[in-house]
């Protein structure tokens, strides 16, 4: 068994707390991987487990077939008939749910920590047993249409997003919604998902996430127990999309029933390969936080408390993910204001983030809030357990965790100005634009035009 | 006040700085709008937040939706429940605090009976604005000595506001700079609020522009005419952010005028939770509360009509699913049913993938992504809805078999089978409950806000075991009539849109 003791103590500065986390490894043969967060705060327990297979492994034509899979899971196996899984983990006063990304797909339970065999035997049993029948498919393609257009046909911002992302990549599987396109889903089959299903779901592509009450060793017998017979398989090759350079800048309108406009500016950035050697992710995750980790940072300080052009702005970054990453601004304008008036706003801030950089002072309250929220975080096991398997499944390992908080520390102010100039470049950017539709389909009143109050 | 977005049942994720609100959307197989798995009843939103909208996210808490049920296994194990003192300071107060010192951090909340039901009809939006004011320039801070001086510390101050309660929240490391400096923040805040006239300018103009993307939304749409259709001329009418008509008049005097006679010593309640000591949490809850006005206690709300006549309206929308809402009042947090009503909504469609209405339209026929039912108990009778989202063409398919589902739970109450399962699944889970420093502190104030019993907790599994059917149906019968229901229908198919019937 390979142990590690991570203890965030030491992170903290000698900040003494019962709640060290200790988080143990193993793999099974079959390549399964386990990873045990011990804490023992309250007598419960949570199971995660995660493959690495999200809607960026999609095939064109067959987008949304992850979430698909996903929400087919919950049908029944040959052994445990439809319904009776999520059943079984309510008479044990369980909570459940699962969810896709562009990365992977995880399902979990919460219970009391004295029924995580039941769960195990559950998990494992669909991870192999999945009874795909074209009755079931039928009804459950029929509730992610539904889903679809709940989250993202009548939502004009996802709406937004999702004709943007489309916009920004040219070849990355990361243009196609991870829902899918809706005629994608009307042409999908129960063959399609059962194919997913044989591609990806095996023990050698998933990472098993245990956290709570429980103690290491006996997770990893259980694991064995339950986990352990099922056969590893060959995986298919993964393709490795390089997205071609964009060359200038493009923007793109999107009109939908809505009453502000919004404009989101997103430049193509990169994320985390080496969390030792990499400096750039690091400081562009300060960035973030500099323009919008809190309160008083820069663009609701700016745009929206002093010049009031905006009446919300934000900024965000992730620096984890398979694929490449986005370093994105946005704002709604305030009443009588443009969607050209924020971008200029916006513009207005990158340069004096270039010209000036940001201040010492900006600098120790982001990372104040770094420290803290590893303290926080600590009243979250489900959280914890999130953290590590999202850095499993997308290639880094749950070891980068502390080194990520480290690194992040260690920026310093002109490797945020520095990041700022080499990512915030017209040549990569794209301004996506809502331009909102009065309900009753007529023309609204040019934009910019002056209200009455 | 700036909103802690998270379900205060749900398990946090504080995110270090923030990713990005475009990347990584998740999609989930049960809803993310989860019915109420965890309390008994959830919020309604307002102004409805929509997702990734970072705009006026600092307008869109409402309702924490948690409302709280405790058990601890009678048959099996009893489970350890957190050791509350309580006590109560020198202006009247109450304060209950649990002790723990796991995790070196402190988490505060204040309530107050200051939500949106104690506005006035033609000045809805008062109390909200004034909640959201407070931590916009207090004695000797401006809105920007707040801000930075709870990001200086990582410290987080937060809030909630619904029909009854407005609260302001606190998370900080527990030593004693940061959590000293934290607390002398909050404790001008909740005391010595200015409403500065030209910030509320600003914030009156949010404020509109945010119920103008709102009733864009049907979602919002339909919130606000169920409302009305269940409560009529009562407060718990009033849409919580006002509308507006209402908050274009608003003024400075309306924001301090609705302070002095609401944020009252005497009216709130202090929860603590976390790695501190006895001694410092009764001088905390001192420091910030000796200062409130010591105003006398406000009119009580008037009663709710418990019976409304039976409406239908169907309103337009370009949206490509109908939101269908249907309901009525439903119960107090002290009504005598509470224990019934909580366990036989769970079946009907309060208890996620496994609920009737859940197995009969999602399962079964693949109608919606998202059916609930729940009970919003509150200090008067609070909204018992069922809801769902369904393409145009299929809406009245749904509506009705929704309607049928209920009249048949209603004439025939549960099955001892299904009643046994939600009862293991309350009891069962009841140590999830409680597994977080922020789960316990929500459970302390609504413990106090809502005069529960200290016992609460403890006595929460046996009142749950003690639900036999009859009492479910018998619960049911009393407080809900399927002849006499609200329904809402937004996005209505096009043959029948038009106004109410």
């Amino acid at each position: 068994m390979r142990a590690y003791l991570f203890c965030i103590t030491l992170l903290l500065g000698g900040v003494q707390t019962a709640a060290q986390a200790e988080v143990f490894e193993r793999t099974l043969a079959n390549g399964l991987k386990v990873i045990v967060k011990e804490d023992h705060r309250a007598p419960v327990v949570v199971q995660q487990i995660w493959y690495k297979a999200g809607s960026m492994d999609e095939r064109t034509g067959v987008t949304g077939i992850a979430h698909v899979l996903e929400h087919l899971m919950f049908k029944g196996t040959h052994t445990v008939p439809a319904g009776e899984f999520s059943r079984r983990i309510s008479a044990a006063g369980g909570r459940e749910n699962a969810f896709t990304s562009y990365d992977y797909t995880a399902y979990f339970q919460q219970l009391h920590k004295s029924k995580l065999p039941l769960a195990m035997e559950l998990e494992a049993d669909r991870m192999r047993n999945l009874n795909l029948t074209a009755a079931d498919f039928a009804r459950e393609i029929k509730v992610v249409m539904e889903e679809r257009r709940l989250r993202t046909d009548d939502e004009a911002h996802a709406l937004l997003q999702e004709k943007m992302m489309a916009t920004i990549y040219q070849q990355h599987p990361y243009r196609h919604p991870i829902i899918g396109w809706m005629s994608d889903l009307e042409s999908l089959t129960v063959g399609d998902a059962k194919a997913w299903y044989d591609r990806w779901y095996a023990p050698n592509n998933a990472t098993l996430v245990i956290g709570g009450d429980v103690k290491a060793s006996e997770v990893f017998a259980l694991a064995q127990r339950h986990y352990g017979a099922i056969p590893r398989r060959a995986m298919p090759p993964r393709r490795n999309f390089i997205e071609p350079r964009q060359a200038g800048i493009k923007r793109m309108v999107v009109k939908a029933p809505a009453e502000l406009p919004h404009l989101v500016m997103s430049y193509h950035a990169p994320t985390l390969q080496n969390p030792a050697q990499d400096w750039q992710p690091y400081a562009l995750q300060i960035l973030a936080g500099v323009l919008d980790g809190n309160e008083s940072a820069r663009l609701n300080k700016h745009l929206v408390r002093e010049q009031q052009v905006a009446s919300g702005a934000g900024a965000g970054y992730d620096l984890t993910s398979r694929g490449p990453s986005l370093f994105t601004l946005e704002a709604t304008p305030s009443e009588g204001r443009t969607v050209n008036d924020v971008e200029a706003a916006l513009r207005g801030e990158i340069a004096q983030l270039v010209r000036d950089g940001v201040s010492e002072e900006e600098l120790q309250r982001v990372k104040a809030q770094v420290v803290a929220g590893e303290v926080y975080k600590l009243d979250s096991l489900f959280y914890q357990a999130m953290q590590i398997g999202q850095m499993e499944s997308i290639g880094l390992t749950h070891r980068a965790i502390p080194v990520i908080l480290e690194k992040l520390q260690a920026v310093t102010a002109e490797q945020v100005r520095q990041a700022a100039e080499a990512i915030l470049q017209d040549d990569s950017l794209t301004v996506a634009v809502l331009d909102p539709q009065p309900l009753s389909g007529k023309p609204k009143a040019p934009q910019g035009a002056a209200h009455a109050h | 006040m700036h909103i802690n977005p998270n379900n205060p049942l749900e398990n946090s994720t504080p995110t270090p700085p923030p990713a990005s609100p475009l990347k990584g959307r998740e999609y989930a197989a049960a809803s993310d709008f989860q019915p109420p798995l965890q309390g008994e009843g959830w919020g309604r939103d307002g102004l409805n937040s929509a997702n990734g909208q970072s705009g006026i996210k600092t307008l869109h808490k409402r309702l924490f939706g948690l409302l709280v049920v405790w058990l601890s296994l009678s048959v099996t194990t009893a489970f350890a429940t957190p050791n509350i003192q309580h006590w109560q300071s020198a202006g009247g107060t109450k304060v209950l605090f649990v002790e723990n010192h796991d995790i070196p951090m402190l988490d505060v909340s204040v309530s107050l009976p200051a939500g949106s039901s104690f506005d006035a009809a033609e000045k809805s939006g008062v109390a909200g604005l004034t909640h959201h004011l407070l931590d916009l320039g207090a004695e000797g801070l401006s809105e920007d000595d707040i801000a930075r001086g709870m990001a200086d510390i990582g410290a987080q101050l937060g809030g909630s506001f619904d029909q009854d309660r407005a609260s302001v929240s606190l998370r900080t490391l527990s030593s004693a700079a940061q959590r000293d400096k934290a607390l002398d923040i909050m404790a001008r805040v909740l005391q010595r609020p200015l409403f500065p006239e030209a910030i509320l300018v600003r914030e009156k103009t949010r404020v509109i522009a945010a119920l103008k993307e709102a009733e864009t939304k049907p979602e919002s749409i339909a919130d606000k005419a169920f409302h009305k259709a269940v409560f009529g001329m009562h407060p718990y009418a009033l849409p919580v952010s006002g509308d507006v008509a209402s908050v274009e008049k608003i003024t400075v005097q309306d924001l301090s005028g609705f302070y002095r006679a609401h944020y009252r010593a005497g009216g709130a309640v202090v929860a603590i939770m976390g790695d501190i000591t006895r001694p410092q949490a009764e001088a905390i809850a001192q420091q910030l509360t000796e200062k409130l006005p010591s105003s006398d206690a406000p009119a009580a709300l008037p009663e709710v009509a418990m019976h409304i006549p039976a409406s239908e309206q169907r309103i337009a929308h370009p949206a490509s699913q109908s939101h269908i809402l249907v309901g009525a009042p439903g119960m107090a947090r002290n009504d005598p049913d509470y224990f019934p009503l909580y366990v036989g909504n769970h079946i009907l469609g309060g208890g996620g993938f496994v609920s009737r209405l859940m197995n009969e339209v999602r399962e079964k026929r693949g109608l919606a992504y998202s059916v609930y039912s729940y009970f919003m108990p509150l200090k008067q009778p609070g909204a018992f809805q069922l809801g769902l989202q369904t393409k145009k063409e299929q809406a009245d398919e749904a509506l009705q078999l929704v309607r049928h589902t209920l009249a048949e739970f209603i004439a025939k109450g549960p099955t001892e089978k299904e009643l046994l399962a939600a009862k293991q699944n309350i009891i069962g889970g009841f140590p999830l409950r409680i597994d977080s420093n922020r789960k316990i502190l929500d459970y302390l104030s609504i413990i106090g806000f809502y005069d529960l019993p200290l016992t609460y907790l403890d006595d929460f599994t046996r009142r749950v075991e003690q639900v036999n059917v009859a009492q479910v149906r018998d619960a049911f019968r009393r407080h809900i009539d399927p002849q006499a229901m609200a329904t809402v229908i937004v996005g209505a198919p096009e043959e029948k849109s038009g106004q109410v019937k």
